[in-house]
């Protein structure tokens, strides 16, 4: 199928222009808007105390969610890539139901779980645990919807090396540690670090299954996100589009680091 | 052959390995069903909790069945011009060549990127009272649309990419040597290959627009009726409360998540399928 040339330009334009009026359009405005009364307000805006303690509590957040999600990944694709147990079928379609439910269902049924009436309630208040409207609540909502992101990366790169070098190294000796390490490890690891990008601009940007579970506690339980409806909420419309800025200069970010990894990641493919 | 016996042999001498892979595969079993198996029963049980006509009755109020048919007809119409939309862009991406297209190509994930309360502030920025252009459809029913749109843009596109970059050019040029015309190239061949692509795209982008919040809470200004979607309407029942009818109406989203899954999974297996029989063809 060869088009004309005045087709093929015509098809281009529709496609950009289509993604500029969606995407570039209201991403650029929300820079300019952010940057109009100078870099100095907005500097104050994303330093304030109560922003900066949304800044360190994402990080936080992200810093145990993402590496719990990583090592439960790996394992779980070595499982569905090389394991053969029956219901594998069924444990394959659960890992993408976190990509496929709404955050507020999500939020909904930690609070039912973990909340004061919920199902582990009553036994986690007499431990003295406090799990909804407190981080910990924030980090197994966050741990909830970036669940997927590794596994799903890492599962088609296993696929693909297949296992017959893990074969050689069993058969020459080496126990599975050693096989994994040196063998299993080294193959997949851009396939892990492109989930990681993926479950890290989750963890930090998750809205709704937060707002739901951690209460809005200035100082206490806001994330950034969390911070960017409050400000919006209170009429800090310039103090809304400073946090926002931020958060899409991190999500720009992940979008370099996505770019960086993706070659390195089809080697192997 | 000699691969087969290594295999063979391997496995023989692997229980070492094996036993520490079940031990691993038992406890992410267990790590996903405390997190997300458990707490979804428990919105399906609390849904239930007063019994079959509490939940018809939370579903069925005005409010709720408002809510959950305008989501469900935004979202469909956002797969369908998702559908066509993003095989354009997935096509241009792919067949084209122009300057800055890597660029455009890592843009396309942007809204996977972006958080989903900054993508409903950027577009309250252009399209709100304020809002730079002269455009004020915030706070209407076309800024629900124009929110799922925003968000859901990758999934086609990311579907297709790949399939365009495999499909066969041979098929079109032989077409083209029997005196077929552009349209019917891609009407009789390019398509029908990419329709399973197509397809599973949409549906993974109907299920996110079901489900969306962060970038709709701000723009749909949520009137009850009109612009409330489902999610906004389920938070608002945990705010005031109504905890059995926020678990009832969320056990419906639930479910049609569920179902877009297994339809994904059964595309997958049809694309798969459809790809077996045209390398037997080919052969």
């Amino acid at each position: 199928m060869t088009l004309t040339r005045r087709w093929r330009i015509t098809l281009r334009a529709v496609a950009l222009g289509y993604l500029a009026l969606l995407l570039l359009a209201p991403v650029g405005v929300i820079f300019y808007r952010t940057f109009e009364h100078g870099v100095g307000a907005v500097w104050d805006s994303i330093t304030t105390p109560a922003a900066v303690s949304a800044f360190w509590l994402t990080v936080e957040v992200a810093a145990i969610a993402v590496p719990l999600n990583t090592i439960f990944g790996i394992v779980m694709a070595m499982a569905l890539a090389r394991g053969r147990f029956r219901g594998k079928w069924l444990l394959n379609a659960a890992i993408d139901l976190p990509f496929a439910i709404s955050p507020i269902v999500i939020g909904l049924a930690l609070v039912l779980v973990f909340g004061v009436n919920g199902w582990f309630g009553g036994a986690l208040a007499d431990a003295g645990i406090k799990v909804i409207f407190s981080v910990p609540g924030i980090v197994l909502a966050t741990i909830f919807v970036s669940l997927p992101f590794v596994v799903r990366e890492v599962t088609p790169v296993l696929r693909e090396v297949g296992d017959e070098q893990e074969q050689v190294a069993a058969t020459l000796g080496a126990n599975g540690w050693q096989t994994f390490w040196r063998i299993t490890l080294p193959a997949i690891r851009w396939g892990i670090a492109y989930g990681v990008v993926l479950s890290v601009a989750r963890a930090i940007g998750e809205f709704g299954a937060v707002s739901v579970v951690s209460g809005k506690i200035a100082g206490e339980t806001q994330t950034l996100t969390l911070l960017v409806e409050n400000r919006y909420g209170n009429y800090d419309v310039s103090g809304a589009y400073a946090a926002a800025t931020l958060l899409a200069l991190i999500a720009l970010a992940t979008l370099l680091a996505m770019t960086l990894i993706k070659p390195r990641r089809e080697e192997n493919e | 052959m000699s691969t087969t016996a290594l295999t063979r042999r391997a496995t023989a001498r692997r229980p070492a390995w094996r036993s520490s892979g079940a031990l691993g595969l038992g406890i992410a079993t267990l790590w996903l069903s405390i997190i997300v198996l458990l707490p979804l029963a428990a919105v399906v049980a609390r849904g239930f909790d007063g019994g079959i006509d509490t939940f018809w009755h939370a579903i069925t109020n005005r409010q709720a069945i408002a809510a959950l048919r305008f989501t469900v007809l935004v979202s469909l119409l956002t797969a369908l011009v998702n559908a066509v939309a993003g095989t354009l862009i997935a096509w241009v991406l792919v067949r084209d060549r122009f300057p800055g297209k890597r660029i455009v190509n890592a843009l396309i994930d942007l809204p996977f990127a972006l958080p989903t309360i900054v993508a409903g502030l950027t577009l309250l920025a252009l399209y709100g009272d304020q809002g730079v252009v002269d455009i004020h459809i915030a706070f209407t029913q076309w800024a629900v649309l124009l929110a799922f749109l925003f968000v859901t843009l990758p999934f086609v596109v990311r579907a297709v990419q790949p399939v365009l970059i495999e499909l066969d050019r041979e098929m079109e040029q032989a077409a083209v040597s029997l005196g077929a015309g552009n349209w019917t190239v891609f009407r009789r061949i390019v398509l029908p290959n990419l329709v399973p692509a197509i397809l599973s795209g949409a549906a993974l982008a109907f299920a996110r627009a079901v489900g969306e919040f962060g970038s709709v809470v701000l723009i749909s200004g949520n009137i009850p009726l009109k612009t409330q979607v489902s999610s906004v309407y389920i938070f608002n029942q945990i705010e005031s409360d109504s905890e059995i009818s926020a678990a009832a109406v969320a056990t419906v989203l639930l479910l049609v998540s569920v179902l877009v899954l297994i339809g994904i999974r059964g595309l997958g297996r049809w694309g798969a399928r459809h790809e077996r029989a045209l390398a037997e063809d080919g052969r």
